[in-house]
C-alpha cells in the first residue's frame, strides 16, 4: 500500500503531503527532510527506487518538483512509478501546463485530484476524464 | 482585529517573502479568534489557510471544531473543505472524531451523490473500527446499488473497513460475488483491490474466491485481446493498473492451491508473451506476470519464461528496470540456482553499471551464484571489481570473496593466492578472523611455503615503497618507521623482529637498536611490547630462543578457544645465506602477538619454557566471578542480570535475565527488548516464558548472548513491556550504564 505521498521541491520545502498511515507531525517534517535529501543525492544515472528504513521510495523528479512516494515492501514499484505521471498528466490537463505555483495556490483541487486517484494508500481511478469530471462540476457550481 | 483576514494566495505571498514564522503566528491568532466568534463566510477561507499552515509543519489542531462545523453545512463547496480538513487534521486519535460519525451518516444518505462520495472517502481514510462497524450496512447498500462512479467509491470504503475489522468481510463477499459480473473497469479494479484484500486476512475467504480464478482469467484475457481503448490505455498496453491488479489476485489465490494455478498457466503465459516492453508500463505489467508466476505452483516451461524474461530486464538500458530484475532474481536464486547461471554473464556485466546500489545487488547476486564449477573466472571478475570498487562496497564484497574461497577452492594454492588478492586489495575492510584462517591454511600447507613466502614477501615490499633491499630486517624497520603504518602493523613488526633476532644471530645488535627506539614510544601498545622485548636481551637472554621458538601448529578446532597462540614463524630473505631450517613458515601477520605479556615471570626449575607459557595462558584466562545486577524494580516487579564469561571465548558474555516479583499476583505479557552500541551484537534466546508469577513461584528467566570483540564498554538499552494484575499494559524504557567492569574486559 502507500504510505505517503509527497511533493517537495529542491529547497526543501513541501509543496503537496497526503500520509495515508498515521505519522506524528514533527515526524513528518523529520520524514520530510531526509526523504529529500536521499533524493538530492542521487545522480542521474541512479535508478528511481531507493530502499528506506523499512519501505521503499520512488520518486520522480519534474524541474524543480520532486514527487515523492512511500510504498510498502510488496507493492509493485513500476506500477507507481506510472502512477506518479498520470497523476501530474492530469493536473498538466487541468492547469494547463501546471508548474509550482500554481499548485500552490490550488492546493485544496489538488488535493481533490489526488484523493480520486489515490485512496486510501491504493490506486484508485486512474482515467483523466473521469477524475477530472467532479472537479469541473465543483468549478461550475463555484462560479454560479 | 484591526485589518480586513488576508485571503489564501496573500498569505502565501506573505509566507514565501521574509519572517515567517511571524506572519504564521499572527494568522494563527486570527484564525483562532474568528472560529470564536464563529464568523460564517470566512470559515472556508480560514480553513484553507489552516491547512497551507498545517503543510508547513505548524500545529493546527485548532482548526478541528471549525472542520466538523463547516461538514455540516449545506453548501457543497465549505462541505468539500470540511471533508479535506477533516482528513488532513483528524485521525482516530483525537476526540474530535468521534463527532464525525453521525455527520458522515447523515451525508451516506443525502441525495446528491457527490456529498455521498465525500463522506465516503472520510470513512475510508478516518473510520475508526466502532464507525466502521456501525456504517457497514449503509457502504453495503450503496457498493451494491447506487450508480456507478459511488459504487466505486464505497468498494473503496469497504477496503478500509475489511482492514480495521476483518469480521466484516463476510458481509462484503457476496456483494463482490456480484460486481464480479460487472463490466466497468473502473468498477472491476476497485472489487479486485477488496477480494485481495479479503483473501489476505481470512483463508475461508480465500478459498470461497478460489472458485473465481476462471473469471479474473477471463477479465485478464479480455484486457489483452480487446486491444486499444481510448480511455484506459497507456503508451498501447490496456488498462494496465488493472491488470497488475488482477495479476496480483490472482497470485494471491494460486499460492498453496495447485488447480488454482493450473488455471491460470496459460493466461499467463499469454500476457508474458503478448505484452510489449519499449516503454515502462509493459515492463511494469511484466514483472508483476513474474513475481505472480515464481509465487504459484506453475508448470516448469513458465518458470523458465520468467527468469528468462528477467534476463531480458537486465540488458535493457532503463536502470529501474535493472534494478527491479536484480532484486527479484536475488530472491529468486536462493530457491533455484540453476536456472539463472545462463545469466551469469549479463549479472558479471551489471557490476560495471554506473548506478552504485545496482552494484550492491550485482554482488549479492554474483556471489549466491557461484558454484565449484565457475568458481576461478567469477572469481577473477570479482577481483577486478574489488579492485575499482568505492570503499563503502569493500567489506562486503572482500568477506563474500573469502567465504567463496573457502567453499569452493579447488586446490590450497588457489585459495591462498586468492585469500592474498583479497587482502592486498582490500585492506584493512577484511574481516578480523580472515587474517587468522589466512594463517592457519598456510601452516596447514607445508609444501606451499617457500612460493608463499616470495609472496608474502613482494606483496609487503610493494605495499610502504620502492625498497629493493635484500635485507628483511632492513624492511621491517622501514615498516616500523614509515608515516603509512597503522599502530597494529607496527606491533606486529616490531614481533616479528623479535623472532628474527633467534634466527639471525648477526644482526642481533640491529634489531636491539630499533626494539629499544621504541622504548619511548607514544603509542602504549607498542612501549610496552618494546620494553617488555628489552629485557627480554638484557636480563633473560638465555631464554630469549626459548621464548621466541617456533609455535606448534594451531588446528582449526582450536581457533575458537581463548588459547590460539599464533604460529611462529620466520621470514626467509630471498638470499641464500639463510641458517634457518627451510620448514618454518613466514609470519607477517601474526594476530595475537608472540610471547604473552609477562615474559619476565623466571622458568624457574628444569620444565621446559614452552610448556609454563601454554600455562600463564589458563591462568589468564579463568577469571572472578563478576558481581549480578540488580537491572530496575518497580511496580512489584523485579529485574535481575546474572553475568558468566564462559572461559572459551572471551569476547561472550552470558546474562541471565530473571524477573520475579515482589508482592502477590502475576504479570502477564512480559516480553524483554535489548540493544547495545554498535560495536557490540548481542542475541537473545527464548524467554522461559511469557508471565511472571508472584514471589513463590519460579522467575522468568531469559538468556541474552553479548559479543564484544572489541572490548567496547558495555551499555545497553532495554525495553520492558508487561501487563500488572492491575490490567493496563505498561512499556518501560531503560538504559544501563553501570554494568561491571569485568563483564566487558
Amino acid at each position: 500500500m502507500i504510505k505517503f505521498f509527497l511533493m517537495v521541491n529542491k529547497q526543501g520545502q513541501t509543496r503537496l503531503s497526503r500520509y495515508y498511515e498515521h505519522v506524528e507531525i514533527h515526524k513528518r517534517t523529520m520524514l520530510e527532510a531526509e526523504v529529500i535529501k536521499n533524493c538530492l543525492s542521487r545522480s542521474k544515472e541512479q535508478c528511481s527506487f531507493i530502499e528506506y528504513k523499512d519501505f521503499k521510495l520512488v520518486y520522480r523528479q519534474y524541474a524543480a518538483l520532486f514527487i515523492v512516494v512511500g510504498i510498502s515492501e510488496t507493492e509493485n514499484e513500476m506500477a507507481v512509478y506510472e502512477l506518479i505521471h498520470n497523476f501530474v498528466e492530469v493536473l498538466d490537463r487541468y492547469f494547463s501546463r501546471v508548474s509550482e505555483l500554481d499548485i500552490m495556490f490550488n492546493l485544496d483541487r489538488v488535493h481533490i485530484i489526488l484523493d480520486e486517484m489515490v485512496l486510501n494508500g491504493c490506486i484508485g481511478e486512474t482515467n483523466k476524464n473521469r477524475i477530472l469530471a467532479p472537479l469541473f462540476v465543483l468549478d461550475k457550481v463555484a462560479e454560479s | 482585529m484591526g485589518d480586513p483576514l488576508m485571503t489564501l494566495p496573500e498569505l502565501i505571498r506573505g509566507v514565501r517573502g521574509a519572517r515567517t514564522q511571524e506572519l504564521v503566528q499572527r494568522e494563527c491568532a486570527r484564525i483562532r479568534g474568528a472560529i470564536r466568534t464563529g464568523d460564517p463566510q470566512a470559515g472556508t477561507t480560514n480553513l484553507t489557510k489552516l491547512l497551507y499552515i498545517h503543510l508547513l509543519g505548524y500545529p493546527a489542531h485548532f482548526g478541528q471544531m471549525e472542520c466538523l462545523k463547516l461538514l455540516a453545512s449545506p453548501q457543497f463547496h465549505q462541505k468539500r473543505i470540511g471533508y479535506l480538513g477533516a482528513a488532513l487534521l483528524l485521525d482516530e486519535r483525537q476526540d474530535a472524531h468521534l463527532l464525525l460519525t453521525n455527520s458522515i451518516k447523515n451525508d451516506l444518505a443525502h441525495p446528491s451523490p457527490c456529498v455521498q462520495g465525500l463522506a465516503l472517502a472520510c470513512l475510508g481514510c478516518l473510520g475508526s473500527a466502532g464507525m466502521c462497524r456501525d456504517l457497514v450496512g449503509e457502504v453495503q447498500r450503496l457498493a451494491g446499488d447506487a450508480l456507478a462512479p459511488m459504487r466505486r467509491k464505497a468498494v473503496a470504503c469497504a477496503v478500509h473497513m475489511v482492514r480495521k475489522v476483518p469480521e466484516l468481510s463476510d458481509i462484503f463477499v457476496p456483494v463482490c460475488d456480484r460486481l464480479l459480473k460487472e463490466h466497468s473497469q473502473g468498477l472491476l479494479h476497485g472489487t479486485l483491490l477488496l477480494i485481495t484484500e479479503m483473501c489476505e486476512r481470512r483463508p475461508d475467504v480465500l478459498n470461497h474466491f478460489r472458485k473465481a480464478v476462471p473469471r479474473v482469467v477471463e477479465i485478464l484475457h479480455n484486457l489483452e485481446v480487446s486491444g486499444y481503448s481510448l480511455e484506459h490505455s497507456i503508451m498501447g498496453v490496456s488498462n494496465p493498473f488493472l491488470q497488475v491488479r488482477a495479476l496480483r489476485l490472482l497470485r494471491v489465490l494460486g499460492q498453496g492451491s495447485e488447480e488454482a494455478s493450473e488455471a491460470m498457466n496459460d493466461t499467463l503465459a499469454q500476457v508474458a508473451m503478448n505484452t510489449e516492453t519499449s516503454h515502462n508500463v509493459g515492463s511494469a505489467v511484466l514483472y508483476e506476470t513474474v513475481l505472480t508466476i515464481t509465487a504459484v505452483h506453475s508448470a516448469p516451461g513458465l518458470r523458465v519464461l520468467a527468469v528468462n524474461i528477467l534476463g531480458r530486464f537486465l540488458l535493457s538500458r532503463d536502470r529501474n528496470i535493472r534494478s527491479v530484475a536484480l532484486m527479484s532474481l536475488l530472491r529468486l536464486v536462493r530457491v533455484d540456482q540453476s536456472a539463472l547461471q545462463r545469466h551469469r554473464a549479463t549479472v558479471l556485466a551489471c557490476l560495471r553499471d554506473p548506478d552504485p546500489s545496482i552494484h550492491r545487488r550485482a554482488l549479492d547476486l554474483s556471489l549466491a551464484l557461484m558454484t565449484g564449477a565457475n568458481v576461478r573466472t567469477m572469481t577473477q571478475e570479482l577481483l577486478g571489481f574489488l579492485e575499482t570498487c568505492p570503499p563503502a562496497m569493500k567489506p562486503p564484497c572482500a568477506s563474500g570473496l573469502l567465504f567463496a574461497a573457502e567453499r569452493f577452492a579447488p586446490n590450497k594454492r588457489w585459495h591462498i593466492d586468492t585469500m592474498l588478492q583479497v587482502l592486498t586489495m582490500a585492506g584493512s575492510s577484511v574481516p578480523d578472523n580472515a587474517v587468522s584462517r589466512l594463517i592457519q591454511l598456510i601452516v596447514g600447507a607445508g609444501e606451499l611455503h617457500p612460493y608463499i613466502v616470495r609472496r608474502l614477501y613482494g606483496a609487503l615490499a610493494c605495499d610502504i615503497s620502492q625498497v629493493e633491499e635484500g635485507q628483511v630486517p632492513a624492511l621491517l624497520e622501514r615498516v616500523l618507521q614509515s608515516h603509512l603504518s597503522l599502530p597494529p602493523t607496527r606491533a606486529l613488526a616490531l614481533t616479528a623482529l623479535m623472532k628474527l633476532s633467534t634466527r639471525l644471530p648477526g644482526d642481533i645488535d640491529r634489531i636491539r637498536r630499533i626494539v629499544s627506539v621504541f622504548g619511548s614510544c607514544h603509542d602504549i601498545e607498542l612501549q610496552q611490547r618494546a620494553v617488555e622485548y628489552n629485557a627480554l636481551f638484557r636480563k633473560y637472554d638465555h631464554l630469549r630462543a626459548s621464548v621466541l621458538e617456533k609455535m606448534p601448529l594451531v588446528r582449526a578446532e582450536e581457533e575458537e578457544g581463548a588459547e590460539v597462540v599464533a604460529p611462529g614463524g620466520q621470514k626467509r630473505a630471498p638470499f641464500s645465506t639463510a641458517q634457518e631450517e627451510p620448514s618454518q613458515v613466514a609470519d607477517l601477520l601474526d594476530l595475537l602477538g608472540g610471547p604473552p605479556a609477562d615474559p619476565l615471570v623466571p622458568a624457574g626449575s628444569d620444565t621446559p619454557v614452552a610448556e609454563s607459557l601454554l600455562d600463564l595462558l589458563e591462568d589468564v584466562t579463568t577469571a572472578p566471578p563478576i558481581p549480578p545486577l540488580r537491572v530496575w524494580e518497580g511496580d512489584g516487579l523485579r529485574l535481575d542480570f546474572a553475568f558468566q564469561r564462559p572461559p572459551a571465548d572471551p569476547h561472550l558474555l552470558l546474562i541471565t535475565a530473571s524477573a520475579s516479583r515482589t508482592q502477590p499476583g502475576t504479570t502477564s505479557g512480559f516480553l524483554l527488548q535489548a540493544a547495545v552500541p554498535k560495536a557490540l551484537q548481542v542475541q537473545l534466546e527464548a524467554p522461559s516464558g511469557t508471565s511472571v508469577p508472584g514471589p513463590d513461584g519460579a522467575p522468568l528467566s531469559q538468556q541474552l548472548r553479548v559479543r564484544n570483540p572489541g572490548q567496547a564498554p558495555l551499555r545497553m538499552r532495554l525495553r520492558l513491556a508487561y501487563t500488572p494484575p492491575a490490567g493496563v499494559p505498561v512499556q518501560e524504557t531503560l538504559e544501563i550504564n553501570d554494568f561491571p567492569a569485568a563483564a566487558w574486559q
